[in-house]
């Protein structure tokens, strides 16, 4: 093993499917390097057959979320000098999420459960030719602000140990839309969202442990959206709204 | 998370739902309790414990007996939601069985708990 130098990266990085193991890559440093361009450089210069997925570079498309030193992070935005310990990283897929090959998850369980969850607008009058009228200052649109800005690249999901031993629970990105639609003044049908998030697979499975705030890229609170689906659900039940 | 129709529960959930409510309401009751409880223990252990002392401050109190009568209850309940959830959660025991076992288990603690009650207040 080569001593860790300023010039050299020494990066490991998962192949395979499910089945698999880590190989060694030795990657050349540079200044604001990115983990997404460790990746990028190790299939364009020296193996091209790893898979990988990305698409903007630039913090918005939530589609090149990896586990980097066993941390989910988004990898185009995750700097070098960041996480690298001792010029060594090491790449893997997202947790809680088939691995399709190499860094490349199915996400496709993540986004049934948005599904599942009734995780989508549903507007009041779509052929109202009126403006709705929302106060940016009142309480239910500053809750739904706080969480609005998710860019659906299921850190929080591979971060959360409930979706770990609870395959059914819905996760914390599919619950935090759903709770910022409970919030938008303009949904026509909130208590359909809280139906859909009550229970054992829903927002009461949470245990609060925020491992989903901790590791949300965009800094968003899930945790916070959680709690206050616990509460609203909890009130629409006993006054027989839902 | 199959809902009957859009906007209502299903019977399933609204079950949960209710677990969930009864374990935080009963927390809920249970927090001023247990602070003055602890409080009483502090107190009574001045200048050492006797059976007698705690006997004369108890018997015949209604006071203590509604105290500890609502805290045996509410912490029956909140033990077997939360262990129910903990069975659930760390073995693949879940459905009617556990539930069962959960309210024979709140049932158990009810019994013996008041009592425990009825002995220190009543006699």
């Amino acid at each position: 093993m080569s001593e860790s130098t300023t010039d050299e990266l020494t990066v490991d990085i998962w192949r395979g499917g499910e089945q698999g193991e880590f190989r060694r890559y030795t990657v050349p440093a540079r200044a604001s390097q990115t983990v997404l361009d460790v990746v990028t450089h190790v299939q364009r210069y020296l193996d091209q057959t790893l898979s990988y997925r990305f698409a903007c570079r630039v913090g918005m498309c939530g589609s090149c979320a990896m586990t980097v030193n066993g941390r989910p992070r988004w990898t185009c935005r995750t700097h070098v000098d960041k996480v690298a310990k001792d010029g060594r990283i090491t790449i893997a897929p997202l947790r809680n999420l088939p691995v399709i090959k190499d860094l490349a998850v199915d996400m496709a369980p993540f986004f049934d459960k948005w599904t599942k969850a009734e995780a989508r607008f549903l507007p009041t009058d779509p052929d109202s030719p009126e403006f709705a009228r929302v106060s940016p200052d009142s309480r239910e649109r500053q809750e739904a602000n706080a969480g609005i800005e998710c860019i659906g690249c299921g850190v929080c999901y591979a971060a959360c140990d409930v979706v770990a031993w609870n395959p059914d629970y819905l996760g914390p990105a599919a619950l935090n839309r759903a709770w910022t639609l409970v919030n938008d003044a303009r949904d026509a049908d909130p208590a359909r969202h809280l139906a859909a998030v009550a229970g054992d697979a829903g927002c009461h499975s949470c245990h609060s442990q925020q491992s989903c705030t901790e590791h949300c890229p965009k800094q968003l609170n899930p945790a916070a959206s959680i709690a206050g689906l616990k509460r609203a659900t909890a009130k629409a039940m006993l006054r027989g709204e839902i | 998370m199959s809902a009957v129709s859009a906007g209502r529960l299903s019977g399933r959930t609204r079950h949960e739902l209710w677990l969930y409510v009864v374990q935080r309401g009963t927390a809920l009751v249970m927090a001023p309790l247990v602070v003055v409880h602890l409080a009483v223990i502090v107190y009574a252990v001045q200048g050492g414990l006797s059976a007698g002392e705690i006997l004369g401050r108890t018997r015949g109190s209604l006071l203590w007996g509604a105290f500890y009568g609502v805290f045996v209850v509410a912490a029956s309940l909140h033990a077997a939601v939360g262990l129910r959830n903990i069975v659930s959660e760390l073995t693949p025991w879940r459905g009617r069985s556990l539930m069962w076992a959960a309210t024979l288990f709140a049932v158990v603690l009810i019994v013996l708990g008041l009592r425990a009650v009825a002995a220190v207040v009543g006699g």
